[in-house]
């Protein structure tokens, strides 16, 4: 009996190979991609960001059922969900702390790239891809921020687009041309929709799909920033450093997929707006065009960036300084394979300088992000016979030194990675 | 025929001749797609000029009406208040109105209004479009030396009774003054240009 199912599935396999190449995908990706045997905690992120992903998608498919992208009935449909649909307050929070950890889960997988060198060559299109990923991602958040159509939502969505009227000649009737009104309406939640449910995501998959393709044609980087393809097996042409992905890290991943979704589901269940952070207290009070909250700040993950916006001052009476700086501060991290000129790709071969600098650099972002959740008085105003600064606010002065920091560490990398003392690299990675 | 060599000459000039028209035909395509994402026809006729009964402020107060879907505010100044408009100019990025396109040419005198004592101005900030509150009585919770005006929560830009930005504010330029006339004694429409005004 057993053996007939078996033979049976063969065939069918048999019958499918001919016309689809299943088991050599299979192969190539899974049970024969040989990666690095030195993978660590930092090497749990990326799929993560793919299981968020999925989980995102499904979540977000069933919310279309409910929602409402109409300014009179958007705010009214998400409270519906909230409520009334069975399970439909689950399902909702699912995609809202699935959003704010899908950040969490990029950043830390973006630093695991900046701490191994992971960007470098041959691997300058994984990471060129993965910045693409991360712009994209930035605007599915964005533009999914304005359907609930709370206060957060419209004020937010204002600020974001009249950031554009910034650019020098055209930038009135760019922003215009993005809300298709004269000021954030309908018509701009009906496109917000259109791009956040099936524009962005489209591409978003494509650039994912790229993304792995890339990969598994040069094969991961490692914690030693080795190449383990340097060194096969003369017989099979199996990197001897290499173990295959499939059952070796999908069964890694799954531990991670376990722990993650414990922290997932106790965000969920006990503190699904992470007071504020993940979801703002005025985004439950309908958008009212005519009054602006009293405080408005971006959601967390957009906050480094928006302090950077807010630190530059505006310069021959125009705010546009400031919205390069900030678009700058996104786009810089693709010049990152072509800035480090170490030797080495790994910080665990690095110097001091460098470890110094990357300090700097987390420190900076980690500040910034903190000081774009506050009003640019928090600290309150240096005195006025102070030196240079006086009649400032203190956190202003104080973001505009981390914003400088920030650019330093990009600029000045190819200097500080060239000086850098580094240690010798072993010939096969360390376990 | 299959014997003859390859035109490469040939095979470039329709490479290119094929791409060329290829890509005009995009482009034009392009064109009522993008064009589709511009305000509407019934958007563009929502921007419908307002009228307001000015009689009805009090002297001190302000209403707020909506044009275009932006909020216009409507001040009565009292003669205080006027007197807090002038003497603070060196304190404003522009106290020459001479960015021009912040008010129309009939509003560009010392009060930037048609009526010394009535402020008509688009409660939009020119940083990046927050509407910024109130603060019309001096002092209160804007310090001592607050005079009376507006002011942005969004990123502190601060404003005097007739929407000139005070120097230091993320603001780069004064509040719009919108298009507006006198229908009568009382009425006011906003939308349209006073009449000698293009």
């Amino acid at each position: 009996m057993m053996k007939n199912v078996e033979k049976c599935m063969a065939g069918t396999l048999a019958w499918v190979d001919k016309r689809f190449p299943l088991t050599a995908n299979i192969k190539a990706h899974l049970t024969e991609y040989y990666a690095p045997k030195n993978f660590n905690f930092w090497y749990f992120f990326g799929s993560l960001a793919l299981l968020v992903l999925v989980l995102q998608i499904v979540t977000g498919i069933f919310l279309t059922m409910h929602y409402k992208p109409d300014a009179n009935l958007a705010f009214g449909s998400v409270e519906y969900i909230m409520r009334d649909v069975s399970w439909g307050w689950l399902i909702r929070y699912m995609h809202s702390t699935g959003a704010s950890m899908f950040f969490v889960v990029v950043y830390l997988h973006m630093f695991r790239g900046l701490i191994y060198g992971s960007y470098r060559a041959p691997r300058e299109l994984i990471w060129l891809f993965g910045v693409g990923i991360f712009l994209v991602l930035m605007g599915e958040a964005f533009f999914g921020y304005l359907l609930p159509w709370g206060q957060m939502s419209y004020w937010g969505a204002q600020v974001i687009i009249n950031l554009f009227t910034s650019i020098p000649f055209i930038g009135p009737d760019v922003s215009e041309w993005l809300r298709g009104d004269y000021v954030v309406s309908d018509a701009t939640l009906n496109r917000f929709f259109a791009f956040h449910v099936i524009a962005l995501p489209l591409v978003l998959l494509a650039l994912v799909v790229a993304h792995l393709i890339a990969l598994h044609e040069v094969g991961s980087n490692n914690p030693d920033g080795i190449e383990i393809k340097e060194k096969k097996d003369p017989k099979t042409h199996i990197p001897l450093d290499g173990i295959p992905f499939h059952p070796y890290y999908t069964v890694k991943d799954i531990v991670g997929v376990s722990v993650f979704l414990i922290v997932f589901s106790a965000i969920l269940f006990f503190a699904p707006e992470m007071g504020g952070y993940f979801l703002e207290a005025n985004n439950f009070i309908p958008a009212d065009p005519l009054q602006t909250p009293a405080h408005i700040a971006p959601v967390w993950y957009f906050t480094p960036y928006y302090s950077i916006l807010r630190a530059v001052p505006p310069i021959f009476n125009s705010q546009f300084p400031g919205v390069a700086a900030m678009g700058l501060s996104v786009v810089i991290f693709a010049l990152l394979p072509w800035l480090d000129r170490s030797p080495v790709k790994s910080i665990r071969y690095r110097g001091a300088l460098y470890k110094k600098w990357l300090a700097l650099f987390v420190i900076s972002f980690i500040v910034l992000g903190y000081l774009g959740t506050k009003p640019s008085n928090v600290w309150g105003v240096f005195d006025a016979s102070t030196w240079i600064v006086g009649g400032v606010d203190r956190a202003t002065v104080v973001a505009r030194i981390f914003t400088l920091t920030y650019f330093l560490f990009f600029i000045l990398m190819p200097w500080y990675t060239k000086k850098d003392k580094t240690k010798p690299v072993p010939e096969r990675v360390t376990v | 025929m299959a014997n003859q060599p390859v035109d490469q000459g040939k095979r470039r000039f329709l490479i290119a001749a094929t791409t060329a028209v290829g890509g005009v035909a995009a482009a034009a395509v392009a064109v009522p797609f993008i064009s589709s994402m511009l305000p509407s026809a019934r958007a563009r006729a929502a921007g419908a000029p307002v009228e307001v009964d000015v009689s009805k402020i009090e002297p001190g107060a302000m209403v707020t009406v909506e044009w275009r879907g932006k909020p216009v505010w409507v001040v009565n100044l009292t003669d205080d208040m006027a007197k807090t408009l002038s003497g603070h100019d060196e304190n404003l990025t522009d106290p020459k109105l001479e960015v021009t396109s912040q008010q129309p040419e009939y509003c560009k005198n010392p009060t930037r209004s048609i009526r010394p004592n009535l402020m008509v101005m688009e409660g939009v900030c020119t940083h990046l479009g927050c509407s910024p509150s109130p603060k019309l009585q001096p002092g209160g919770d804007m310090g001592g030396d607050w005079q009376g005006g507006f002011f942005c929560p969004c990123h502190g830009s601060k404003f005097d009774l007739a929407g000139r930005v005070f120097k230091g504010s993320p603001a780069p330029t004064n509040l719009v003054v919108p298009p507006h006339k006198y229908l009568s004694d009382a009425i006011l429409l906003i939308g349209e240009h006073s009449e000698g005004a293009a």
